[in-house]
């Protein structure tokens, strides 16, 4: 009790003695107050009662999968007989499809970290906070920057030879470039209001679905391209 | 439910047992629901009240709900697979052909298991993104955002180990693949990997790591991230609805 604080009591601070009650007021509210509350269910049981049903559909979604669609097994592992070709599970061939582009470090390394450090720090910038429409306000000097940005992009795609890679950037960046063009109305509207953490995120998402369907079912021997329908026999 | 057994529960309820666990009277005022969220262990990380809003479906498709109890689902199908597994060279292959034609389910149990996991990772990601595009990683929910990619690595890294534990030649090679992309990793490449595998190369070292990293520390984790993950869904003033809200004046998606 050094310290003075702003706040006084004025009472004893025995509460056997001094049965008070005092509410502190402070400047900041917790996160919990702000913005529009709407109406309100009690979790139990509301919530409850809605999980356990979705538990229970799940479950009995996963016994009839379960039965007929068996996991697969193959022969004893043998460091000797190395399959043609060897893959990673589904979620990581979208990292090997690129490794068939770039080097070790720059596919397997920088590329992931650079994409995990990037999802976190997406709420700690103010643009993505806000999440105002791409093209509204300074426009021309925005346009330029994506051109260029999206120049470099494609030299640096095109010079690996990342095919997998170039095609959906260029897709998306052509249709962030036609939403500049987009005139306010009810057509249009939602790719004229996209922000640019919408464009980033789309891009990444199609990005990666496209590298890993790739990975899964067009690659072959040598990580050649094959066709799914006509590579049963190997 | 007829009457006779609604007195019944309330018989129940009445015991000196049933009250000594709930210490609450049965929920049908909101005082007693609310203590029959807070007042137990494990309803306590969810919040007392939702908005109405943010229970509708559209507005989650319920992807975390559904990412958990993945979770569980894995974690009980991997129990019982453990008591069949030997994590050695070559007895895991064996355990996984008494899997199919010795043990009774066996193939249904390895089945759920694999196709949860598979699963899971889905949801994981399709929950990750589902809550990108509504706005769900904006302040104040900056740091529970990151607590999800974390946990989404958990997941990846639950799967992946999880892979290599039939010992076939699927799992030896997809892991033989995975940690040469490791040992690109400048100056601490090499060694990360030899710190993974117990070796230089995926042998039976590499097996006893990743069955240790599968079955104790990466659940371990999982459960701890899990357990801040809800709670601060709580605490940072329950799921994002404004962007729902936006969606549906506009009638667009």
């Amino acid at each position: 009790m050094a310290e003075k604080t702003k706040y006084e009591a004025g009472f004893g601070s025995d509460a056997l003695k001094n049965p008070q009650r005092i509410v502190f007021i402070t400047k900041k509210t917790s996160a919990k107050v702000k913005g529009d509350v709407g109406q309100q269910l009690m979790s139990y049981p509301h919530l409850i009662l809605r999980e356990t049903i979705v538990f229970q559909i799940l479950t009995i979604a996963l016994v009839i999968v379960g039965l007929f669609w068996d996991a697969p097994l193959e022969q004893l592992a043998n460091p000797l007989v190395t399959p043609n070709p060897a893959k990673a599970p589904w979620y990581f061939l979208g990292l090997q499809e690129l490794l068939h582009y770039f080097p070790p470090l720059v596919a397997g390394i920088i590329i992931p970290t650079l994409v995990v450090v990037g999802l976190i720090v997406i709420p700690y910038f103010h643009v993505n906070v806000r999440g105002e429409p791409l093209w509204s306000g300074r426009r021309a000097e925005k346009l330029l920057l994506f051109l260029g940005v999206f120049g470099v992009l494609v030299l640096l795609l095109a010079l690996f030879e990342a095919w997998t890679v170039l095609i959906p950037t260029i897709v998306v960046a052509l249709l962030m470039f036609l939403s500049y063009f987009a005139k306010p109305g009810k057509d249009s509207e939602f790719w004229r209001t996209r922000p640019i953490s919408w464009w980033v995120m789309t891009w990444f998402i199609a990005v990666a679905l496209i590298l890993t369907v790739v990975g899964t079912f067009f690659r072959g021997p040598g990580w050649s391209w094959v066709w799914p329908w006509r590579s049963r026999g190997i | 439910m007829g009457a006779s057994t609604v007195s019944a529960l309330d018989r129940i309820r009445a015991t000196r047992a049933w009250q000594s666990i709930f210490r609450r009277g049965p929920a049908r005022s909101n005082r007693t629901r609310s203590l029959a969220v807070f007042g137990n262990i494990f309803f306590h990380l969810l919040p007392v009240k939702v908005r109405e809003k943010s229970l509708r479906v559209r507005a989650t498709y319920y992807l975390g709900s559904i990412s958990f109890l993945l979770f569980v689902v894995l974690t009980i199908t991997g129990i019982l697979l453990m008591l069949y597994y030997h994590p050695a060279v070559p007895q895991a292959y064996r355990d996984m052909k008494d899997l199919r034609f010795v043990v009774s389910n066996g193939v249904f149990l390895r089945n759920l298991h694999r196709l949860a996991a598979q699963v899971m990772v889905l949801a994981v990601f399709w929950h990750m993104f589902h809550v990108f595009y509504r706005g769900g990683y904006r302040p104040p929910h900056e740091f529970n955002w990151a607590i999800g990619v974390v946990l989404l690595l958990i997941t990846l890294f639950l799967s992946y180990t999880g892979y290599l534990l039939p010992w076939d030649q699927l799992a030896f090679w997809a892991i033989t693949v995975g940690t040469n992309i490791l040992a690109a990793m400048p100056f601490l490449g090499m060694k990360l990997r030899y710190l993974l595998l117990g070796g230089n190369l995926v042998g039976e070292n590499a097996l006893l790591r990743f069955y240790v990293l599968h079955c104790v520390i990466l659940p371990l984790l999982a459960g701890v991230f899990i357990a801040v993950h809800f709670w601060r869904v709580q605490k940072d003033g329950g799921l994002t609805v404004e962007e729902v809200e936006r969606e549906q004046d506009g009638g667009k998606d």
